[in-house]
């Protein structure tokens, strides 16, 4: 820190000075911002995570006896392992229909705008509570899906109150926001020149090698860049889970995301030492996700300069 | 079929399946809107349409079915919203500029530590802040929803700003210099009138997503007078026990008051989210 970054290192100009006063006046919200909202609690929340704190009594330390206890918990296994089914399933599956319905948008479709709008808006209200409750009327017991189902003959039941589909409708509906990385890959196809694909075409090349041997390669960053913002949000999913379950994880634990089951301890039984250590155990997590994605992103993204 | 002819079929047929692809997506939306307006055993005997059993009971009775009427809580959305949207546009374009355009020591540190905090979970934050905001006596006002916004905490907008100014041409603000202006005149003249795309965006995607926020209003307003939109049919929920059959149609009539808002604003701004969207990603 304190480097300039310019090339000659004489001592700072009355200019130079008086723009870094105003840089640093223009910064001062953000600074303010990343110490006390950002930097300071999250600090508070480490120092937290090693003591029992119910919120009225104050923090007591225990060491590492919070960690101790998340490898004991059963529950916590339980979210662990939901958490990633979720993420596993939902994001390469939402990121597969992005790319394949950009495509198919793709080279001047007529009606291309109103495509467009009809597969973007799902993704801007998926994440609000009347779609969560939507949800929960279509693949109730008498709902929209068993209603369709009967029409070829099918009787269904109830897809949230059984735990062994209960996960299966919250990953629809992640799929079903699948307009906002359409919506990038969109953009990027829109960069890939023409003549590749003449190219390839002269070659005597069909649409699913230039789609291979083309584009995918050429989107590469783009998808990596989907990937991991998908990821990072899949992570911390929570309203859809909450409202869906009625705020318990419900049926048996099987929609107990992690941050469900942060939210209960640390707000619902106020064990905050706890949801603190939890919470760490989450950045943990993400931040290893997203490194271990940046190391592999070496051997399948292609940058071209 | 040679391929001449077999061109204009294969687009057609790419038009229907797009056409049944967006149908059935839309499908359950539209199929909410309409129950909405229909009485409960209309929606389950599974009937189909018609206009005589339109009728906006259902709103009314939605409307007053909480402690409050409908209009509170949506009042408090409104309030809410307009003061996160006003702190981003605000803070996030002045902390913009400095990054994208004034020079001071470090500006490449922090600018790399506000591109770590996009990707931070928000939830080893809540703790910590729910204990500040009740020593400072803000829980069930709209005040820990709007502070932090008024303090740049939403990186990613910064960082959208940074983008668009950047790609502001320097002799702008270079001719401006040299004819005297400060740094408080080059960004009120020059750069914010030229960032008014990106501003938009960041209006845009703020009032969807505090719109939209479930998981802050949960933890800071635990009082039912306090409840956003999003809160409050929460608590419908739990009124209904579970959403049982017989107050569907209600729920559903305040579901569409509460996604009302973002159709309207998708209507007028869509131009903007597809721009803002397409440049740096989002949600």
């Amino acid at each position: 820190m304190g480097r300039r970054p310019t090339r000659d290192r004489r001592p700072l100009s009355a200019r130079d000075k008086k723009e870094e006063r105003a840089g640093f006046a223009f910064l001062s919200p953000w600074l303010v911002g990343l110490f006390v909202i950002t930097i300071g609690p999250m600090a508070a929340s480490l120092y937290l995570s090693f003591t029992d704190y119910s919120f009225l009594d104050s923090p007591e330390w225990i060491g590492l006896e919070n960690y101790q206890r998340l490898f004991s918990d059963t529950r916590f296994h339980q979210a662990i392992g939901v958490t990633f089914r979720y993420v596993i399933v939902s994001v390469p599956l939402q990121l597969v229909v992005a790319l394949l319905v950009a495509i198919v948008l793709d080279r001047g479709i007529r009606g291309l705008a109103l495509y467009r709008s009809a597969f973007y808006l799902p993704s801007l209200i998926g994440g609000s509570v009347a779609i969560a409750i939507l949800w929960r009327q279509i693949f109730g017991a008498d709902g929209l899906v068993n209603w369709a189902l009967a029409l070829i003959g099918i009787e269904g039941r109830s897809w949230i109150a059984n735990p062994d589909t209960a996960l299966g409708t919250l990953i629809v509906l992640n799929v079903w926001t699948f307009g906002a990385p359409m919506i990038i890959f969109l953009a990027g196809l829109r960069q890939i020149p023409a003549m590749y694909y003449e190219a390839a075409g002269v070659d005597g090349a069909g649409v699913l090698r230039r789609f291979w041997n083309v584009t995918v390669p050429i989107l590469t960053p783009i998808i990596f860049f989907n990937l991991i913002l998908q990821l990072i949000g899949a992570f911390q999913a929570f309203t859809q889970a909450f409202i869906i379950s009625g705020g318990s994880g419900a049926p048996s634990d099987s929609t107990l995301f992690y941050t469900l089951y942060l939210y209960m301890e640390g707000f619902g039984n106020f064990s905050m030492g706890y949801a603190s250590a939890m919470a760490w155990v989450l950045v943990v997590i993400i931040g290893a996700f997203t490194l271990i994605n940046f190391i592999a992103s070496k051997y399948w993204v292609f940058y071209d300069d | 079929m040679t391929r001449i002819s077999r061109h204009p079929v294969r687009r057609g047929l790419k038009h229907v399946v797009l056409i049944a692809a967006a149908l059935v997506m839309l499908y359950p939306v539209i199929w909410m809107l309409v129950s909405s307006l229909r009485p409960d055993e209309a929606i389950f005997r599974g009937e189909f349409f018609s206009l005589s059993d339109l009728s906006f009971d259902n709103y009314r009775d939605g409307w007053n079915a909480l402690r409050h009427p409908f209009g509170h809580y949506v009042i408090n959305s409104v309030i809410i919203t307009g003061g996160a949207i006003i702190g981003n546009l605000v803070s996030c374009s002045m902390v913009a500029y400095a990054f994208a355009r004034l020079k001071f020591r470090g500006n490449k540190v922090f600018f790399a530590i506000m591109l770590m905090t996009i990707m931070l979970p928000v939830h080893v934050l809540l703790v910590p802040q729910y204990v500040l905001f009740s020593a400072l006596d803000w829980i069930n006002t709209p005040l820990p929803l709007i502070v932090p916004k008024l303090l740049a905490t939403d990186a990613f907008f910064v960082f959208l700003m940074v983008q668009f100014i950047r790609g502001i041409p320097r002799e702008l603000d270079e001719a401006a210099t040299i004819d005297g202006a400060g740094p408080l005149r080059v960004f009120v003249k020059i750069i914010l009138p030229l960032t008014v795309p990106a501003l938009a965006t960041t209006a845009i995607f703020t009032f969807i997503w505090t719109w939209n926020d479930f998981l802050g209003p949960l933890i800071f307003l635990t009082d039912s007078d306090a409840y956003t939109v999003q809160l409050a049919l929460r608590s419908f929920i739990d009124a209904s026990g579970g959403g049982g059959g017989s107050s569907w149609g209600s729920l559903f009539a305040m579901s569409t008051v509460s996604l009302l808002p973002i159709f309207l604003v998708f209507l007028v701004g869509q131009r903007y989210l597809v721009r803002g969207i397409a440049t740096t990603g989002g949600r």
